[in-house]
């Protein structure tokens, strides 16, 4: 199929938003959520991080698997 | 063509004691196992494993390597009593692989299924850790798992899919049209990882937990050099029709839409080489380096370079593998089914973020959402990629705790976009599914505890009081088994026995009509 590289059309101008919906819930919309309140994320993080990083790092020690 | 085939995934939990790195992790696991099972009124060690029909160490290139010289971890078919195992009643495996507890889902036949089935898995291990957390002082063990593939100090450990394909599909062929779709498919799938190399010695980030992990082309080995195609020819079926297509190369996922499109892509693929659709030669050079790199490209904008020359991005070979399977599926005419049409729709959803807007896609696929909280909190505390905060953030991104798990955190928050409901996960738990064998395994499970003494991916093994010698009922077709053919028969027989002999009655070649 030589040349077929040729023939992928432009993409880049049916954006997403062109595409068929298969949830209702919109890209953006959920992108917006994550922009505009990672902060909150973040302290909320901070919450719940252990508190001290380094020792926690160090005691996660795992054996291989397959 | 359809997405559509049996299917499965096998996950193997990361765990530890905090404060206590030098808690052995085969004990802990099998204490995991137990937990789960006692309460569950299932016993862990009766309700035991069949091994007749495994067969680990036989290669799908056609030959079977000499036990005397397999690593002592391939043997996987050898009984150790130590060893806890327990079939749920919702059909999956629940048991201690190597030193990690590992939950291998019950047969499926869509990525929407695999999603929810794997993540009925996270439920059952967030409450075995707590249930072993809350046992009695003296025998509580603090213990926490993680849905993750590597400790970031050199060690790995997998989450596998299995695919049942074709016998009659050459196996050099699925290895050469495969391989370059292996080697960028994590751009899609992805679990992000901070920290470059297995032992983590350069600092960074990226795509893939998995990726640094491989260093073969082509290989049978699961747990050291580790290959992009694993040729573990165990296809738990007939063997003369079937193969099952053992997959190590991926990462363990929370994402749904990432899940679906690991299982749902590779499975249209698959599907496209069995039918000899394939049409354009996409063979990388250097798999292996290439696989290494691609990880590490979170901008996406290098290529790979192709065996004919021609170097083209990751996003673009993937762009040419779903061209592929939709100019297919267009001439083959009619409307997919709703599972294909789905993952169509998302791969090519999530292409095109990937290609025009990277951070939109991080709802989505796990590395680039995990990226945009690492990313944030760089610039919030100035930290560099050293940082043993990002560290800590990558592990505790995976705890499968609600409270203390970061993802599980942000998906509370509505972050991540769910495409199977809670409920359904939850039913998932304790129900198998449907339309596969993992059926009739599951029920029997659940209706006849006590007459259950073994079972398989492809066999139950039943004591019951009227016959002296165990029986066996042997499920070597995955389609069998199924509530339409068996559901009533199971619901009306008040025990174990009335149902062999009734099934017995109704046997229609493979046992389980």
């Amino acid at each position: 199929m030589a040349g077929q590289e040729q023939t992928r059309p432009q993409r880049k101008d049916d954006g997403p938003d062109d595409l068929p919906e298969p949830v209702p819930t919109a890209p953006t919309a959920e992108k917006a959520a994550l922009d505009s309140d990672i902060d909150s994320v973040l302290d909320e993080i901070d919450t719940v991080l252990e508190s001290n990083a380094e020792e926690f790092v160090r005691g996660f020690v795992q054996k291989g698997g397959q | 063509m359809t997405v559509r085939r049996v299917m499965g995934i096998e996950t193997e939990y990361g765990i530890s004691v905090p404060g206590d790195p030098g808690a052995n992790p085969m004990v802990l696991s099998g204490h995991v196992v137990h937990a789960y099972a006692s309460h569950q009124g299932l016993p862990a060690a009766r309700a035991g494993w069949d091994y007749a029909d495994e067969a680990p160490l036989r290669d799908a290139r056609g030959w079977e390597m000499g036990r005397g010289t397999a690593h002592p971890s391939q043997l996987t078919d050898v009984e150790d009593p130590t060893m806890a195992n327990v079939v749920l009643s919702n059909g999956a495996r629940l048991y201690v692989d190597h030193a990690h507890p590992e939950y291998s889902s019950p047969e499926v036949t869509s990525p929407r299924a695999a999603v929810t089935w794997d993540r009925a898995g996270e439920l059952v291990m967030r409450e075995a850790a707590e249930r072993l957390r809350n046992l009695p002082a003296a025998m509580g063990v603090p213990v926490n798992l993680y849905k993750n593939n590597t400790d970031g100090k050199g060690a790995s450990y997998g989450t596998h899919e299995n695919y049942l394909m074709r016998r009659e599909t050459p196996f050099q062929r699925i290895i050469a049209q495969l391989t370059p779709f292996f080697v960028v498919r994590q751009v899609m799938c992805g679990s992000g990882r901070v920290g470059i190399g297995m032992e983590s010695r350069t600092p960074g980030y990226q795509i893939a937990q998995r990726s640094d992990f491989f260093e073969a082309e082509v290989g049978l080995e699961t747990t050291l050099k580790r290959p992009i195609i694993n040729t573990r020819d165990e296809p738990h079926a007939v063997a003369d029709l079937y193969r099952r297509l053992h997959v190590i190369i991926g990462d363990a996922n929370h994402c749904d839409v990432a899940q679906l499109l690991k299982m749902g892509t590779t499975s249209l693929v698959l599907g496209m080489i069995e039918e000899g659709a394939i049409t354009r030669d996409l063979a990388i050079r250097g798999p292996v380096p290439t696989l290494h790199a691609v990880s590490r490209d979170v901008d996406l904008r290098s290529t790979v370079e192709l065996m004919s020359g021609e170097r083209i991005r990751p996003v673009e070979v993937l762009w040419a593998y779903f061209e592929m399977v939709r100019d297919y599926l267009d001439e083959r005419g009619g409307t997919p089914d709703e599972d294909t049409d789905e993952v169509m729709t998302w791969w090519e959803r999530v292409l095109n973020l990937l290609e025009t807007d990277r951070d939109a896609a991080a709802p989505y696929v796990d590395w680039v959402g995990k990226l945009a909280v690492l990313e944030r909190y760089r610039d919030r505390d100035a930290l560099t990629w050293e940082s043993p905060q990002l560290r800590a953030i990558d592990i505790q991104w995976s705890d499968v705790r609600l409270e203390k798990g970061i993802f599980h955190r942000m998906a509370a928050a509505g972050r991540f976009h769910e495409l199977v409901p809670q409920e359904q996960v939850r039913a998932a738990v304790t129900m198998p599914p449907e339309d596969t064998r993992a059926y009739f395994r599951g029920r029997c499970v659940s209706l006849f505890p006590d007459s259950v003494v073994a079972a398989s991916w492809d066999s139950v093994i039943f004591d019951v009081p009227d016959s002296r010698a165990l029986q066996r009922v042997p499920m070597l077709e995955p389609l069998r088994g199924t509530r339409e053919a068996v559901g009533a028969l199971l619901d009306d027989s008040p025990d174990a026995g009335t149902m062999l002999r009734r099934l017995g009655a109704a046997s229609v070649g493979g046992g389980t009509g």
